[in-house]
């Protein structure tokens, strides 16, 4: 005898599109309910790779206006070489060059125990500046060292106004100087044309490892 | 003939309050789950256009130990004003009482002005009033705005005082990137119920804020 299937009509709740079926507050029926506002958009998994990057429609990356804000973690993120780490944006063309005005400090403190000190990194900051901005510095190429963090990226769609992001993003200091260095960067991209890609890279050589998630945060 | 539905408690699994149905792992029944996610959009403010507050007065209670509030492009009607935060403590009133901290890096467009510093004239000790989410120099050209985000921990506890921690960024009307870092406590054992941002003067022209239950 053939198995009746249930279709998803069938249960006594009301459908709602992209919602999941749940039990309600009192345990005694069905309702809907939405899923989580944070989205997994992307993760992408560096291997001796020279750059990272997130375009929207390629590879399946959303970079748009799907959601106003979008968050980047990036995790063990592992030199060939020890070199600063950094971002760009993508502004319209195919060059990750927007301009940018930005701020840069660190908090850090050697193995050692010496150096424990926060101090604003002139020099590390960028004014109208299509340059890379740097987010970590010089990461060790020891097999256990690696740089992890966060970048904030507000409503890069938007039209209208400039492009303020924010990272944070921790690593071990370098073979010679072992430590940890906080690096906090904050800055916006000097635009009112849509911010559609983000490149991560070192000053040179390849990032050998590490773990980039795009998450979408949703309005709605 | 009247449609015969499937009853919640047709389904072979024992029923949750606010669980989503879910299969298991192996894929060869159901359980009982949370939802996908672990931030919850709970409410939206997105500026008409001329709001003197953005005011979150529900949904904050002892469902989540975490609400996170993000703000996107709030823009002022004024130049060179002050973006502010406020709790409610149990009255209608956003006083609660307040010691915190501000620091910020600022670097301007002409490449002057990059530093770190903290700031004695925008933290609180022990102060009712609005705590400053951007020291003064916010602009109001037709591109300027400021971004950020707020975590407040545990508001509804009755035992501790209430953890908040923010970080700003914002586009100056002298043309300067400001890094603002706040943070502090309600120091109060009752419950934070309310949250309110706005100005210290004038409207807020544009600009969303959302708020998060953190799971």
């Amino acid at each position: 005898m053939a198995l009746t299937k249930f279709n998803y009509n069938s249960f006594d709740v009301t459908p709602v599109a992209s919602t999941t079926m749940a039990f309600n507050s009192g345990a005694n029926g069905l309702t809907t309910m939405s899923a989580g506002a944070m989205t997994l958009i992307k993760t992408v998994t560096a291997s001796s790779d020279s750059s990272i990057t997130l375009v929207n429609g390629t590879d399946d990356v959303v970079l748009d206006s799907t959601y106003p804000i979008y968050k980047v973690e990036m995790i063990n993120v592992h030199p060939s070489s020890e070199q600063k780490f950094y971002v760009n944006f993508r502004d319209g063309g195919s060059a990750y060059d927007a301009t940018k005005t930005t701020t840069q400090y660190r908090a850090y403190h050697f193995e050692g125990g010496t150096g424990g000190a926060v101090g604003y990194q002139d020099g590390l900051d960028l004014a109208q500046s299509t340059a890379d901005q740097m987010i970590g510095q010089e990461i060790a190429t020891d097999n256990d060292a690696s740089g992890s963090g966060e970048l904030w990226l507000f409503n890069p769609s938007s039209t209208t106004f400039v492009k303020h992001f924010m990272a944070h993003f921790s690593h071990h200091y370098t073979n010679a100087a072992p430590g940890c260095i906080d690096n906090w960067t904050a800055g916006y991209c000097n635009t009112t044309t849509a911010i559609d890609g983000i490149q991560f890279k070192f000053a040179s050589g390849n990032i050998d490892a590490g773990t980039f998630k795009l998450y979408g945060i949703k309005d709605s | 003939m009247a449609l015969s539905k499937v009853d919640y408690n047709s389904i072979n699994v024992t029923a949750a309050a606010s669980k989503a149905l879910k299969w298991n792992s192996s894929a060869n029944g159901f359980e009982t789950g949370d939802v996908g996610g672990s931030l919850v959009l709970l409410d939206t403010f997105t500026s008409d256009g001329s709001d003197d507050t953005a005011t979150f007065a529900s949904s904050i209670d002892s469902t989540y130990k975490e609400y996170l509030f993000v703000w996107t492009d709030i823009h002022p009607e004024t130049n060179d004003t002050d973006f502010t935060v406020n709790f409610r403590d149990g009255s209608t009133a956003y006083d609660a009482t307040k010691t915190t901290t501000y620091f910020s890096a600022t670097h301007s467009e002409d490449g002057t002005g990059g530093g770190l510093s903290y700031e004695t004239a925008v933290d609180l000790a022990q102060a009712t009033g609005v705590q400053k989410l951007s020291k003064s120099g916010m602009g109001n050209d037709n591109d300027h705005s400021c971004s950020g985000l707020l975590h407040l921990y545990d508001p509804s506890n009755t035992t501790f005082v209430k953890h908040f921690a923010a970080r700003n960024h914002y586009s100056g009307h002298d043309e300067q990137s400001r890094d603002e870092y706040i943070a502090g406590y309600c120091n109060t054992t009752s419950a934070i119920d309310g949250v309110q941002f706005k100005f210290v003067s004038d409207e807020i022209q544009a600009g969303v804020i959302k708020m998060y239950g953190v799971l």
